[in-house]
């Protein structure tokens, strides 16, 4: 790599348009910045949790487009049009999701930190159909840890919505 | 992250044009970078391994499309993510190894993100390459390899080079290796060709290029042949845990038979080289000869013939000559998968 390299002089923000839990917000982001710097340090959205930061963990788990994603790696100015789902984003109403729910009832969570990013996780792969099993449930959600070891719960818990909800292909 | 400014290419020419003069800097770390899904490279950044000045902006360019060809094969446009790809009705139905290699890598999370053009291109997970405090001829040409003799239980065990042990670490690359693709580029000197034995290099004398695309070179597409081997293959991957690791060995095999009789045969192995490892002197040895395990074994060390194991990874010679084996019995049908 370069031995010394100049850090590029200023940088103008960049102006983009993200849908965020349905409110459409402009926003001037550093094109440096993370999704889940933006929603956690500029919008104040500290449901989706920073674990690894690299992409290792899930915690940082949201929905681009109705798409599961680890946030610690998207670039914010690259997500200009798209529509954001956060935890803070997934109840209607004042209800809470049916996810949401299920993990109250399974009791999957012990500390809680991991917890928005295996909801939403799941929420994706639910919408995705392509889990027929609760075998395929623990593969496909293989992407989120959880460090009190409560995959069995979790896994019940997705497992359960997505037999409820069925198959929406 | 180090600042860098941003470019949206709204044409590969224009996403060319903008990196023009690119080539001249190399690979260990060009000034400006293409990104795509970004899942790799973002990681990259934030771990200080790659400093660019400037990132063009691909996703949004057309190239999100997996299209017939005129010879019966199929045409994987270079932003379709990983899990389009892996669950597209055609790729699952004609090339299931591929899919399964794609299921096979990543998380759910990295596969909605990371697009076929950038999975050829993603960095090796070797330790030392990522440790900017260690020395890496991949990161640093010419600072030496640290993990030589370090910790080197993932590392290479074919075509190592004393400047460089790391390994590839995709999985889809293994079954695009064993499928026989081509990587359609487009450069500041027009579009070419690349068939994917001569995509990615071993390490040699220059470790930090891990392929022969230029820098100011872009993926457009990847090709896939008629011939998809959908009856007899497997995709097998051996790791630390049952999901979301990289391989230490993975063996892509396909098989053609006519009864029990072999007629063609592709074998391509992943976590054990610098590339996907497809040895087209093994798959000869294999035609013409019955599907059992008495042709397998002397193939699958054969394979094996050159290797050079590490203080930590010696282990995998034996291990990738008994997962040769036991995937082309898989692939045979001789065992279940």
């Amino acid at each position: 790599m370069p031995a010394a390299t100049p850090v590029p002089a200023a940088i103008a923000s960049q102006s983009i348009t993200l849908t965020i839990n349905g409110q459409p917000q402009q926003l001037d982001v550093q094109p440096w910045t993370v999704l889940l710097d933006l929603l956690r340090n500029e919008l104040d959205l500290t449901g989706t949790k920073k674990g690894c930061d690299h992409g290792q963990c899930g915690a940082c788990t949201v929905l681009v487009d109705g798409n599961r994603v680890n946030s610690c790696l998207l670039l914010a100015v690259m997500q200009d049009g798209r529509e954001i789902t956060t935890i803070e984003g997934l109840a209607t109403g004042g209800v809470i999701h049916p996810l949401q729910e299920a993990f109250i009832e399974h009791d999957a969570f012990q500390c809680g930190y991991c917890t928005p990013g295996q909801i939403c996780s799941g929420v994706g792969l639910i919408r995705e159909g392509h889990a027929k099993t609760a075998d395929d449930v623990r593969e496909l959600m293989s992407g989120n840890l959880c460090r009190c070891g409560c995959y069995p719960n979790i896994v019940k818990a997705v497992d359960d919505v997505r037999i409820s909800e069925g198959d929406p292909k | 992250m180090r600042a860098f400014s941003y470019t949206r290419a709204d044409s590969v020419g224009a996403a060319v044009q903008e990196a023009a003069g690119n080539a001249s800097i190399g690979d260990a770390s060009p000034l400006t970078k293409f990104i795509g899904g970004g899942t790799n490279l973002i990681d990259l950044m934030k771990a200080d391994v790659l400093r660019p000045h400037k990132l063009i902006d691909l996703t949004r360019l057309p190239l999100k499309e997996i299209v017939e060809r005129p010879d019966g094969g199929l045409r994987l446009g270079a932003l379709v993510t990983n899990a389009d790809t892996a669950y597209d009705k055609r790729v699952a139905a004609r090339y299931p190894l591929l899919a399964r290699a794609i299921l096979a890598g990543a998380s759910a999370q990295l596969r909605n993100v990371a697009t076929d053009g950038g999975n050829l291109l993603q960095r090796t997970r070797c330790y030392y390459f990522y440790d900017t405090a260690t020395a890496c001829n991949k990161r640093q040409p010419g600072s030496g390899c640290d993990a030589i003799e370090g910790i080197n239980r993932i590392h290479a065990v074919l075509g190592t080079s004393e400047q460089c042990i790391a390994t590839h670490p995709s999985d889809m690359c293994v079954a695009l290796a064993a499928l026989a693709a081509t990587v359609n580029v487009t450069g500041a000197e027009g579009d070419r060709q690349i068939a994917f034995k001569d995509f990615h290099r071993l390490p040699g004398e220059t470790p930090d290029l891990d392929t022969n695309l230029k820098a100011d070179e872009v993926i457009t597409s990847i090709d896939l042949p008629a011939e998809g081997f959908a009856n007899n293959f497997t995709y097998l991957k051996i790791r630390d845990r049952a999901s979301y690791a990289f391989a230490l060995v993975s063996v892509a095999a396909a098989l053609t038979l006519d009864g029990d009789t072999i007629t063609d045969a592709r074998l391509a192995l992943g976590g054990v080289a610098h590339k996907p490892w497809r040895d087209e002197q093994a798959e000869q040895m294999l035609v013409g000869k019955p599907a059992t395990v008495d042709t397998f074994k002397p193939v699958a060390a054969f394979v094996l013939r050159d290797a050079k194991g590490y203080e930590h990874n010696a282990f995998k010679i034996t291990l990738a000559q008994r997962a040769i084996s036991k995937a082309l019995s898989q692939a045979a049908g001789l065992e279940s998968v």
